[in-house]
């Protein structure tokens, strides 16, 4: 189904952001702001929900642990015991200290890189994919905020652009995407 | 914005505090009385008085330190729990009378078997126990050097002290930023000076107890245990007059903050217990791991529960964001490690002293709790003489808008 997009462009985040309060304020529901970095304060504004990234750094993170635990008790126990400096070499418990610095390390190997790709995977931004963002401009000093009039059907495409128009924004740009 | 909102300590808080130092008092007694007769008495009297003056002194170092750190930074966060820092820094007078007066003590005793170093019998050449290890050591561990360091310290300590606190009262009837780049230059020069003496002084006071061990990790170790108190007692002072209604700036974000503060400095805590433990576990040297397998005889549940709880404890607990905002768990977690570091200390000086005749009973407990007792109440009275929000401070706007 084709949708009609409203695309406003700010040159100052401060007034997009001030902008968007106002139009949040008169109902209408900004789908998304483009912008070339964080803009403070501007999650809470779109209803943007808070991110569950953690819960899953953790599970990465404890996956990660495991593995390590597991990998170091079979390679230097199980299937091929090692003695190093005399510590003894059939137990892992007792060896356990020699261990510890490995399974951190994993450990924060495993969540950072399940928390990164996990990330460029659900912003869709994996190396190669297609560019979401509607101008270069906002990788750059710009910043946009995209509006979609299936959700805001109380309000015409003329009233949208109407009260746009008011939030001292710097370019309007209306596109149908599918 | 409410400023000059001033501090009264309410009556439960004054019989609490009161009813601590009695009890403690009772059973600081009563602990005399039992254990006089031991042979040890002595030394397990001084062992506690160490014990105590220097984890009370210490959480007022660590306070004057976070201090100093957030001159230093220009931090813009901590302006509205600035006098909180400041009322558990001022406890550091006090700490250091507790801690002059106990080392005082314990040189008229010639070491008191704590620090063994100045009992003349181990260095004098031809005595019974003469020891080389110990004469080998004389140049530095000697009683006149040690005095002089001490109390180079201490004096240090102070003077840093009066002058944040003589600015940070002036600044809220100046204003300005003279006051605010004063801070900055004495902050950063604080910590110069603190980056030399954490280490060194506890070398003095706490690693000259086992005299002939050493670890270089030593001096971090036991600032990273002092700083992770500090924090604990800075959270529970700010929940404390949070729940009283004072503080209207402190939002959860503060206070989200100083649980991250509590959560860091408990990891770096156990990050060098571990590293400490490890490399001398691992290198397996007689000299070095004298000093775990005395720990390992006679605190071996106590030793190992202590570092579990404080690592885990916060580790699990703390993890999250919610935790963290959470009055009721940051207390419950502060509550336990801030036991968990004085348990910390008490090892750190009980095992090199008493070993095996260390005991925990009336005389423990008491002391602690008269110096807990004690060190509370004199930080609601520090809170009480000064408005609890900086009126002029230069990022007071940005703490009262802080948000993460």
């Amino acid at each position: 189904m084709a949708e009609t997009v409203i695309y406003a462009m700010y040159d100052d985040d401060d007034v997009l952001k001030d902008g968007a309060k106002k139009l949040v304020a008169k109902g209408v529901k900004i789908a998304e702001v483009f912008s070339p970095f964080p803009i403070h304060g501007i999650d809470p504004i779109i209803g943007v929900k808070n991110t569950r990234l953690g819960i899953m750094a953790f599970i990465y993170g404890i996956t990660g642990t495991m593995l390590a635990t597991y990998g170091m008790r079979f390679f230097m126990v199980e299937d091929w015991p090692m003695n190093i400096g005399g510590k003894p070499n059939f137990t892992y418990l007792d060896n356990i200290l020699a261990f510890i610095p490995i399974t951190f390390e994993f450990t924060v190997l495993c969540a950072a890189h399940g928390m990164a790709i996990t990330y460029l995977l659900r912003n869709k931004t994996l190396p190669g994919m297609p560019a979401q963002n509607p101008d270069p401009r906002t990788t750059d000093d710009k910043f946009v905020m995209e509006i979609r009039l299936s959700e805001n059907s109380n309000f015409s495409a003329e009233q949208l652009e109407g009260m746009i128009r008011e939030t001292g924004m710097i370019e309007l740009d209306q596109k149908e995407i599918k | 914005m409410t400023t000059n909102m001033e501090f009264t300590i309410t009556n439960k808080a004054k019989t609490v505090t009161l009813a601590l130092i009695v009890v403690g008092v009772l059973f600081t007694a009563i602990g005399v009385f039992t254990g006089m007769s031991d042979h040890h008495f002595a030394t397990r009297l001084l062992a506690n008085g160490l014990i105590n003056s220097f984890f009370f002194f210490a959480i007022g170092l660590g306070a004057l330190f976070f201090l100093a750190l957030q001159y230093a930074t220009e931090t813009g966060w901590y302006a509205s729990v600035k006098r909180v820092i400041e009322a558990v820094a001022g406890f550091l007078p006090y700490g250091m009378i507790l801690m002059l007066v106990t080392l005082l003590t314990i040189t008229f005793m010639h070491g008191a078997h704590i620090y063994t170093w100045m009992d003349p019998e181990m260095y004098t050449k031809g005595s019974h126990h003469y020891d080389a290890i110990i004469a080998g050591k004389r140049p530095f561990l000697n009683e006149i050097f040690f005095w002089v360091r001490t109390l180079v310290y201490m004096a240090i300590y102070y003077i840093f002290w009066m002058g944040f606190r003589k600015r940070s009262l002036l600044e809220d009837s100046v204003g300005g930023t003279d006051l605010h780049f004063k801070n900055y230059k004495k902050g950063a020069t604080f910590l110069v000076f603190f980056a030399v003496f954490s280490s060194t002084s506890s070398w003095d006071w706490l690693m000259s107890i086992d005299v002939h061990w050493f670890s270089t990790l030593f001096g971090w170790y036991t600032f990273a245990g002092m700083w992770c108190s500090t924090m604990v007692v800075l959270v529970l002072t700010t929940l404390y007059l949070k729940k009283l209604g004072y503080l209207p700036n402190v939002n959860d974000s503060h206070i989200h903050d100083l649980g991250k503060w509590t959560f860091a400095t408990s990891f770096l805590w156990s990050y060098l217990w571990f590293s400490q433990f490890m490399l001398i576990w691992y290198a397996n040297i007689g000299e070095e791991v004298a000093y775990y397998i005395m720990r390992i005889e006679n605190f071996k549940v106590l030793y190992f529960s202590m570092f579990l709880i404080n690592f885990a404890f916060p580790m699990l607990i703390l993890m999250s964001r919610d935790a963290k905002r959470n009055a009721g768990i940051l207390t419950l977690v502060g509550l336990v490690i801030l036991s968990g570091h004085w348990l910390d200390v008490y090892i750190m000086v009980s095992a090199g002293t008493l070993g095996a005749n260390a005991q925990f009973g009336f005389l423990e407990l008491g002391m602690g709790l008269a110096v807990l007792g004690f060190f509370m109440r004199i930080i609601l009275i520090n809170l009480t003489k000064a408005p609890l929000t900086p009126a002029n401070h230069p990022f007071l706007d940005e703490s009262v808008h802080h948000e993460i």
